[in-house]
């Protein structure tokens, strides 16, 4: 089982990260009620920026604020800069309201990736829930992209009900595909709904993968991780193979002004995706 | 269909999995196969509970029937897992409505059978609720988290 | 003249030290009364240093005396650090305006200021040097701390009147200036001898040394300073058992001790405003009345506030203990991990400025305690 002392290594930002750079959005998509995607082209002398899987960028919306959002596109197509938002706070509800030609600032790309590298040769499992898919998206791409590198590749997504399904559409393509498992479940089901009720964690106990060697990534709400980790756990794989995202308050994303703290780590420059078993004993441990 | 092969399809089954040899033979005596087709019901709520099912293959959907709403799916149960544990206590009543979504091949135990044969073999009895209790207990952890509603609006 | 060398000034030749960095375009910044405190301001010259007064300090204490004598620097710190001016409490990022649509945000493009800061004491030097390595150790150096950590020019004192509240010497900070200053003076009073006793740091401090009347300092000149410092470290009631603290800390985080500090805790948040070491900072974007134009600036911010650890649907952090345990373990434990050296300097400004009085080196007493009597939450 590769293992690696250290989180997988950050991808420097070459522009000031202090400033924002203007960025136009050239698509809005509208996923579910309170979810939609951004679909942004840097405007002529910014510059498009290479990111790594699991990164984010700081998104500004001018004179309202700033958030950080991961970047939900595909690394392999940098020029289009994809973000997949849920309007929850007064920056992201502004968000909402932008239409195509609008300008947004972008800072970043920030953080630690995917370690999609190391899963080489491995079983890659990735697991989401909620708008994780979003985070989980450009490792998904990644490894279809590059799909002979590695072992069996499983998707496991689990939703509220089918309608706050995110990616629908390509799920169902991922799922079209004959070298790729892919096993969606939902908490609650509507009238039409034919598939899987329950909780990711019990199509974790019933994937196929080897557990001894294979690598999971996991990326949701704080409990789901715990849980989803766990039954990887039971079934015999290593918390040095799984890799989370974690989520925090973010004010710069560059590790001096305190608020992503969790523990040792900043969030923004030590994480978001860090190795599970580094941090496991944190995760126990409440208000951290 | 001769008993060996039953034997041997339950002894593999996750749930009957280490069950002893001679309990096994025991089991083995009441079980028949069935198969259901999409959209048939395994069983209606509030019906006489005689019978559990191993699943094998396919997906059954459990399910509520909401007035004005229609049928609800609380949680659905594949291959590899067991449907039904009304026959295990009184009043023997099914609670919950449960209908195939696809082709459904399983095995179905006779469960006034079974009860009989475990109120004579007690260690028969306690190998049996073992597993039940794991099965209710993981059911009702899963559907805890279920309720936390994780993917919601906070 | 070079970095090594010691020197005398002669207490009345102190003005035209501070007249010559005032000449290299430093803006002198140091200890002034104000309000019954001793702040840190900008300051004219030798007069307007606290002149004959001492700080009383203790738990939720402060209070200002007169000596009977007119040292220049006989106190301790008062609520105000350096990390004011290296680490401003508000500092424009950028500006933006709107433009065809879009917007353009550009930088501050003022010119940072050069300072002088006189009278540094060797736990707010410490403190610098620790914030040094948050500011310009990591992958990311803050142009706004470097330029200004740069240009400042570093008097240090050495502390012949330690506060109640001090415990340097238990944290290796002091009371005597280490390294990190361009000059360091030990003030040497004693009856018709007003002198002070200088170690040049730096080329810088030596060419400024050399400009002021000075005369060479002999063994006795040296020994009296030794005396004052020895006298110092005597005199420190509080102390801080370093030893194995951060692994402590880090088993501690369900001892009971947090909900009995969460009874005295205000989260007012003043420890982290007059801690040298404390860099927490927010954003805040502020549009003009037109909508045309914003600015981002940084502003000082606390771990004690409760929105600090805001994230959609709620903060991480709520109750007050897992406040102060996010407070205190930071400065005493995690701090080792981010920064290779603890985030406390013994300045005791928290134990003073803590309006219930709460002490750092009781707190950290109480888990180790905790620790060994194998305590359960």
């Amino acid at each position: 089982m590769a293992t690696t002392d250290a989180a997988p290594p950050a991808v420097v930002s070459a522009s000031d990260p202090m400033r924002p750079e203007p960025f136009v959005v050239r698509h809005v998509t509208r996923e579910t009620g309170d979810t939609f995607t951004l679909t942004l082209a840097p405007v002529s002398g910014s510059k498009f920026r290479p990111f790594a899987p699991g990164q984010f960028n700081m998104l500004y919306v001018f004179g309202v604020g700033e958030v950080p959002i991961s970047i939900s596109g595909d690394p392999a197509r940098p020029e289009l800069l994809v973000h997949t938002i849920r309007a929850v706070g007064a920056t992201t509800r502004a968000m909402q309201k932008l239409e195509k030609g609008d300008w947004v600032g972008v800072r970043g790309p920030f953080g630690t990736a995917w370690p999609v590298d190391q899963a080489h040769g491995h079983d890659v499992i990735l697991i989401s829930g909620g708008i994780g898919l979003a985070p989980i998206r450009p490792a998904i791409y990644h490894v279809l992209l590059h799909r002979a590198l590695y072992g069996r590749v499983v998707i496991l997504y689990g939703a509220r009900t089918p309608r706050d399904m995110l990616y629908p559409k390509e799920l169902r393509e991922w799922r079209s595909r004959f070298d790729v498992v892919v096993d969606v479940t939902v908490d609650r089901a509507t009238m039409e709904w034919q598939g899987a009720v329950g909780v990711v964690t019990k199509m974790v106990q019933r994937s196929p993968f080897d557990p001894s060697s294979a690598m999971a990534f996991i990326c949701g709400p704080e409990v789901m991780i715990r849980y989803a980790a766990q039954a990887l756990e039971q079934r015999g794989t290593s918390p040095s193979g799984i890799f989370v995202s974690m989520e925090r308050n973010m004010k710069c994303a560059v590790g001096v002004c305190g608020h992503c703290q969790f523990g040792p780590w900043f969030v923004c420059k030590d994480g978001p995706v860090f190795r599970y078993d580094k941090i496991q004993r944190f995760f126990g441990l409440r208000e951290v | 269909m001769t008993i060996h092969s039953f034997e041997k399809i339950l002894g593999e089954h996750p749930f009957f999995r280490d069950l002893p040899g001679p309990h096994l033979d025991t089991v083995v005596g009441c079980v028949s196969n069935v198969v259901f087709q999409p959209g048939e019901f395994v069983f209606r709520e509030g019906s006489a509970a005689d019978r559990f099912y191993v699943v094998r293959e396919g997906r059954v959907a459990v399910e509520v029937f909401v007035p004005n709403k229609g049928p609800v799916t609380i949680e659905t149960i594949e291959g590899g897992e067991v449907l039904g544990w009304s026959w295990l206590f009184p009043p023997y009543r099914t609670r919950f409505d449960a209908r195939a979504l696809n082709s459904v091949r399983a095995l179905a135990l006779d469960g006034a059978c079974l009860r009989t044969k475990c109120e004579q073999d007690p260690g028969l009895g306690y190998e049996l609720l073992k597993r039940f209790a794991g099965v209710v207990i993981s059911r009702l952890e899963a559907t805890r988290v279920q309720l936390l509603d994780l993917y919601g609006n906070d | 003249m070079k970095p090594g060398d010691t020197l005398v000034v002669e207490a009345r030749d102190l003005d035209a030290l501070l007249g010559a960095l005032r000449e290299r375009g430093h803006a002198l910044v140091g200890p002034t009364v104000r309000d019954g405190a001793i702040v840190i301001a900008e300051i004219g010259g030798a007069a307007d240093l606290p002149v004959g007064w001492v700080d009383q300090q203790d738990g939720g204490r402060y209070r200002l005396e007169r000596r009977n004598d007119a040292a220049f620097f006989g106190y301790a710190v008062g609520p105000h650090a350096w990390k004011r001016y290296l680490h401003p409490p508000s500092l424009v990022r950028w500006r933006a305006r709107r433009d065809d649509g879009g917007f353009v945000a550009e930088p501050d493009t003022a010119p940072p200021p050069r300072y002088a800061f006189v009278g540094v004491r060797p736990c707010d030097l410490a403190a610098i040097l620790v914030q040094d390595r948050v500011f310009l150790g990591g992958p990311f150096v803050d142009p706004a701390y470097r330029s200004r950590r740069e240009s400042a020019f570093v008097l240090a004192v050495s502390c012949g009147s330690p506060a109640g509240t001090c415990f340097c010497s238990s944290m290796g900070t002091g009371p005597k200036a280490g390294s990190g200053f361009d000059l360091a003076l030990t003030e040497v009073i004693d009856g018709e001898r007003h002198e002070l006793v200088v170690e040049v740091g730096t080329e810088r401090g030596a060419e400024v040394a050399a400009a002021a009347p000075h005369r060479p300092a002999e063994a006795a000149d040296l020994y009296a300073a030794r005396t004052v410092l020895a006298a110092a470290e005597g005199v420190m009631n509080h102390a801080l058992d370093t030893e194995g603290l951060k692994e402590i800390l880090y088993r501690r985080y369900e001892d009971p001790r947090w909900d009995e500090v969460a009874k005295r805790c205000l989260a007012c948040a003043n420890c982290t405003m007059v801690c040298p070491t404390c860099f927490c900072a927010t954003v805040e974007d502020a549009t003009d009345l037109g909508g045309a134009g914003t600015e981002r600036r940084r502003v000082w911010d606390s771990c004690f506030s409760q929105e600090f650890s805001y994230i959609h649907g709620g903060s991480v952090r709520t109750s007050g203990g897992a406040r102060y345990r996010q407070w205190i373990t930071h400065k005493l434990a995690t701090w080792h991990d981010q920064f290779g050296v603890s985030g406390c300097v013994g300045c005791g400004r928290c134990i003073t400025w803590c309006p219930v009085g709460i002490d750092i080196t009781a707190e950290a007493r109480a888990l180790r305690q905790g620790e060994a009597q194998g305590s359960r939450p």
